[in-house]
């Protein structure tokens, strides 16, 4: 009989031979060979977590006590993975694009990152798991008794094999905090953890078959013998209780996505998407199996043992009993590395869930300004999920000492996959259906969790528990319709199936309606469409206004989690993706976004988010906040417009303002210079008038020539005084609109001749070009006189100020449709462009030191040609200086 | 802000694949089908007749759920073969009647 002591030597040698598989594995991978490493295979294999010791003892157990209801446990999972097309893939590639790192983390990330959530399904999985790893615990145990005692383990109560339980347990948490821990980012793949577990999955398979192979070909006699054996047994008469049959079904396919240590393999770990091709058919086949030979060993054993004899522990004591010491070890190892690779898995799931949603968040509080404090946040997440791990294991040795091992345990493993499956409402639900909400999906894991714990958990844990048997029989406070395993009266349903269905039912109902009657945020909404649609979006949800953040702290932060090498390299290379000098990439939104999803994959969506908000100054961008700044742009950008259109406005008053004011400065300019102008001209004349009538009066010797010259200045001078006065009340008749027009029909040709010969220019005089043809066309009917009175100051006016050395006047006339046009140009310098504003004032005059008239003439003009319906403007760009003088349509004649 | 390459214009969803396309598409529908199929199957054995002389016996139970088995697997594997590698552009939920 194997000793005790051997099995210890065999364990221990066989958690070495892991120990060395992991490590080789980590080293492999460090060293970037991972072809191996990453195959379908493996991958396949590390899905076998799925078979615990539970299933690798208790299935047997199961078939012995109900027949072939155990392979339902198989059935389920096999569906699921068959029907990858369904929903393992889309949960797969959702787990990649938004590194998900455990399912607390996917249902977080699906609800607008909600933290609540995450720890409620953290709770629910920890509290869900817990018992299970006590299982696990116990079956070891168990086994190590089967063998010190030879064979007779019928009492599993916890008493000296409690050492064994917790040396187990201590074991098990030092493998997976050393392999479990040993990069940070949960999301990256344990090599190691993952390649080990593919090599349990093998032993713990080769196991079971040996078992079955001994037992059909080695004790029955063969396939047909077995057969007919298994008829013959007490199993032989199929009977299957139809409801237990779809409902665990049900239950397995259920916890199979849901349960954390499932998901961590199927999802976290999942290192290409085209393993799951491979998985789909692969893992079915495993389970098939793993199950083929469970009802032969099951019939055999209870042929073979003597009545009584726990059938949970078939698969060892089969060997024992006749003989085969070696197979029966070997069987133990294939129990062992079922349980280890159990806990393993599963205290790396909940542990990353335990640390990233409930312990972060708190250490993140405690610390007050959360991210940004100073020192290596790496360590604090790590020693988080170490502590987890310890945490995760003892709570499980703990709850194996304390439920007092024993039947109870037994039926576990079905009572904790029903309580994991109450995620899947919110799961599935939520990469289904954009319309779920973070609201119904809290409302239907509450309620579902509650209902699970109230019908299904207090009672499996004993009526010595927290339910009193009382309440079992006639429900809390005597009220029948709430009895534990009768809800609403509704009696004979398997406690299971009750359990199952009204959880379920209440669970999907109230999350569905929840969801219906609530209105998601907008980050739900946001990473609702990411999860529905992961298919036909980019990965990454673009939620971070960039510009905001100090792309410096961030890189701090970075560091910090993600270690300096990998916070470096990631920064740079994304500098260089966009095209960035240096290691600092620009804090635009895909960057932020990057960002956070490699922190995601350290410390979880919600944490992520969180810290990258903090440094990004609470920029946190929910579609909410971009709809109001969207809003409030466009308002801004209204105002924005409405004000620059009166800026533009007062600009081109204030623009006018100031013409106005230069000329007004221009013209009192004007007005000063004329007062003294014409006082002068008056005085002139006056000056000479006094001057000489007072000769005239005083001198009476003087000659007759001499005072007829005096007599004739002084008639001179008063004639001019006339025409000074007389222009002015010329112009202001002309102003008051006081002046009678004389309309009469002319050429324009001898108006123009008149004024030439009234203009009088005297010998070496401008000369004058004109165009008698053109001008002979134009029949006029105007006041011919007041016409010929504006041809005589522009040629006059020509005559004395053109400059040039030989002075010429063009006369140009040109018929237009509508008008007919009059352009006098000369070859002088022109008139200043300031100074063309005033020509056409009263008073005003080019040039100061030229002598000549008063400053009336233009304006005279201008109000001439106003009175006629034409105009006079300055013509620029003609070379001298050039004026237009425009007449109306009415008053132009065409030519007969 | 550099040039970026323009990412390729999502065209409307085809209406006719190619052959292949087509065939791999179809592929999936069967892949689809597939655990309907099997859920189907094993839940036969729920309408035998129970626990009464005629009811059939444990060892035939067995093998008709293994064959089922062994069958669903085999279907399973070719069809993980025949459905391609996944991610032609539109490969999910739209064209001739496929999809979700």
């Amino acid at each position: 009989m194997t000793t005790l002591n051997a099995l210890v030597a065999v364990c221990l040698a066989y958690v070495l031979f892991l120990f060395v598989i992991a490590f080789v594995a980590e080293r492999r991978a460090m060293e970037g060979r991972v072809r191996w490493l990453r195959s379908p295979l493996v991958y396949t294999l590390s899905l076998s977590i799925y078979c615990t010791a539970w299933t690798f003892y208790g299935a047997v157990g199961a078939a012995a006590r109900t027949g072939l209801e155990y392979v339902t446990i198989y059935l389920g999972p096999s569906l699921v993975m068959l029907g990858w097309w369904w929903g393992v893939r889309k949960l797969v590639r959702i787990g990649r694009s938004q590194r998900v790192t455990s399912i607390a983390d996917l249902v977080s990330a699906r609800y607008g990152k909600s933290n609540t959530l995450a720890i409620l399904v953290t709770i629910l999985a920890v509290v869900g798991t817990t018992p299970y790893i006590a299982l696990q615990l116990q079956s070891v145990t168990l086994s190590f008794a089967v063998f010190s005692e030879g064979g007779q383990a019928l009492d599993p109560r916890p008493g000296p094999e409690n050492t064994t339980a917790f040396w187990v347990a201590v074991g098990l948490g030092l493998f997976t905090v050393i392999f479990g821990t040993r990069n940070l980012d949960a999301n990256e793949r344990h090599n190691g953890v993952v390649m080990a577990i593919a090599v349990e999955a093998v032993v713990k398979l080769i196991a079971l078959l040996s078992v079955g192979i001994f037992v059909v070909w080695g004790l029955s006699g063969g396939l047909a013998a077995t057969l007919e054996r298994i008829d013959a047994s007490e199993l032989g008469q199929w009977s299957v209780d139809g409801g237990r049959w779809a409902g665990i079904t049900f239950l397995s396919a259920a916890a199979f996505l849901c349960l954390p240590r499932i998901f961590q393999v199927l999802v976290v770990e999942a290192s290409d998407e085209s393993h799951l091709r491979v998985a789909s058919w692969a893992f079915p086949a495993y389970l098939l199996l793993m199950s083929l030979f469970v009802v032969p060993i099951a019939v055999v054993g209870l042929d073979l043992l003597p009545p009584g004899a726990n059938p949970d522990l078939f698969v060892l004591t089969v060997p024992l009993d006749q003989g085969q010491e070696g197979l029966a070890a070997l069987s133990f190892l294939g129990g062992f590395s079922s349980a280890t690779s159990m806990v393993i898995v599963a205290a790396i799931a909940l542990s990353t869930m335990v640390s990233n949603h409930i312990v972060m968040p708190v250490w993140l509080r405690l610390t007050g300004s959360g991210a940004s404090v100073s020192g290596d946040v790496r360590h604090v997440v790590l020693t988080a999920r170490r502590l987890s791990i310890a945490g995760v294991v003892m709570l499980g040795y703990l709850y194996y000492s304390l439920s007092g091992g024993g039947s109870a345990l037994a039926t576990i493993g079905l009572v904790s996959f029903a309580g994991v499956a109450q995620v899947l409402p919110a799961m599935l639900g939520g990469i289904f259906w954009r319309g779920a909400t973070r609201v119904g999906a809290l409302a239907g894991l509450v309620a579902g969790f509650s209902i699970w714990v109230y019908t299904l958990f207090l009672p499996s844990i004993g009526g010595a528990g927290v339910l009193s048997a009382a309440v079992l029989e006639a429900g809390p406070w005597g009220m029948g319709w709430l009895r534990p395993q009768a809800l609403f009266g509704i009696e004979g349903i398997d406690p299971l199936l009750h359990a199952i269905l009204w959880s379920m039912s209440f669970n999907a109902g109230i999350f569905f309606v929840a969801s219906v009657a609530s209105f998601p945020t907008p980050l739900e909404r946001l990473q609702g469409a990411q999860f529905v649609n992961v298919f036909q979006h980019s990965p990454g949800p673009r939620s971070w206004i960039g510009g905001v953040a100090q792309t410096e702290d961030l890189m701090i932060m970075a560091q910090r989690i993600l270690g300096a090498r990998d916070a470096m390299a990631l920064f740079r290379r994304e500098a260089r993706r966009q095209g960035v000098r240096g290691d600092l990439p620009e804090p635009t939104p895909e960057f932020l976004g990057a960002l956070e999803r490699e922190l995601a994959g350290s410390v979880g969506a919600a944490t992520a988010h969180a810290m990258v908000g903090q440094i990004v100054g609470g920029m946190s961008v929910s579609v909410e906040d971009l709809m109001a700044v969207a809003d409030e742009s466009a308002q801004l950008m209204e105002y924005s417009a409405r004000l620059e259109a009166q800026s533009e406005e007062l600009a081109l008053t204030a623009s006018q303002l100031r013409d106005a004011n230069r000329k007004l400065t221009r013209l009192s300019v004007q007005k000063d210079a004329f007062l003294s102008q014409i006082s002068h001209e008056l005085r002139t004349p006056m000056t000479s008038i006094r001057a000489f009538s007072e000769i005239l009066r005083d001198s009476e010797t003087l000659p007759a020539e001499e005072r007829s010259r005096f007599a004739s200045i002084i008639h001179d001078e008063a004639v001019r005084l006339t025409r000074l006065l007389d222009d002015l009340l010329d112009l202001s008749v002309l102003e008051n609109g006081q002046v009678n027009l004389n309309l009469r029909e002319g050429r324009l040709s001898e108006v123009l001749d008149r004024a030439v010969a009234a203009a009088s220019i005297g010998p070496g005089g401008i000369e004058l070009r004109r165009d008698r043809r053109a001008e002979d066309a134009v029949w006029l009917n105007t006041d011919l006189d007041r016409l010929a009175q504006v041809f005589i100051n522009l040629v006059s006016n020509a005559d004395k100020y053109c400059e040039a050395a030989h002075p010429v006047l063009q006369i140009r006339v040109a018929r237009e449709p509508g008008r007919v046009t009059v352009d006098f140009v000369d070859n002088g310098p022109g008139i200043s462009a300031e100074a063309r504003d005033t020509i056409f004032e009263k008073f005003s005059r080019i040039a100061e030191q030229k002598a000549g008239g008063a400053g009336l003439g233009l304006a005279i003009c201008r109000q001439i040609m106003t009175r006629l319906g034409g105009g006079i403007s300055y013509l620029p760009g003609q070379g001298g200086t050039a004026f237009r003088v425009e007449l109306a349509q009415e008053a132009a004649l065409a030519a007969q | 802000m550099s040039e970026r390459p323009e990412p390729p214009p999502r065209s409307a969803p085809l209406v006719f694949l190619e052959r292949r396309s087509y065939r791999r598409r179809r592929m999936r529908d069967a892949a689809r089908l597939l655990p309907v199929l099997g859920l189907f199957a094993w839940a036969i054995p729920l309408l035998w007749p129970q626990g009464e002389d005629g009811s059939p016996s444990v060892s035939g139970a067995l093998i008709y759920v293994f064959t089922v088995w062994v069958v669903l697997v085999a279907v399973g594997a070719v069809l993980s073969v025949l459905t391609g590698d996944g991610d032609e552009p539109g490969a999910e939920d739209r064209s001739e009647g496929g999809g979700a």
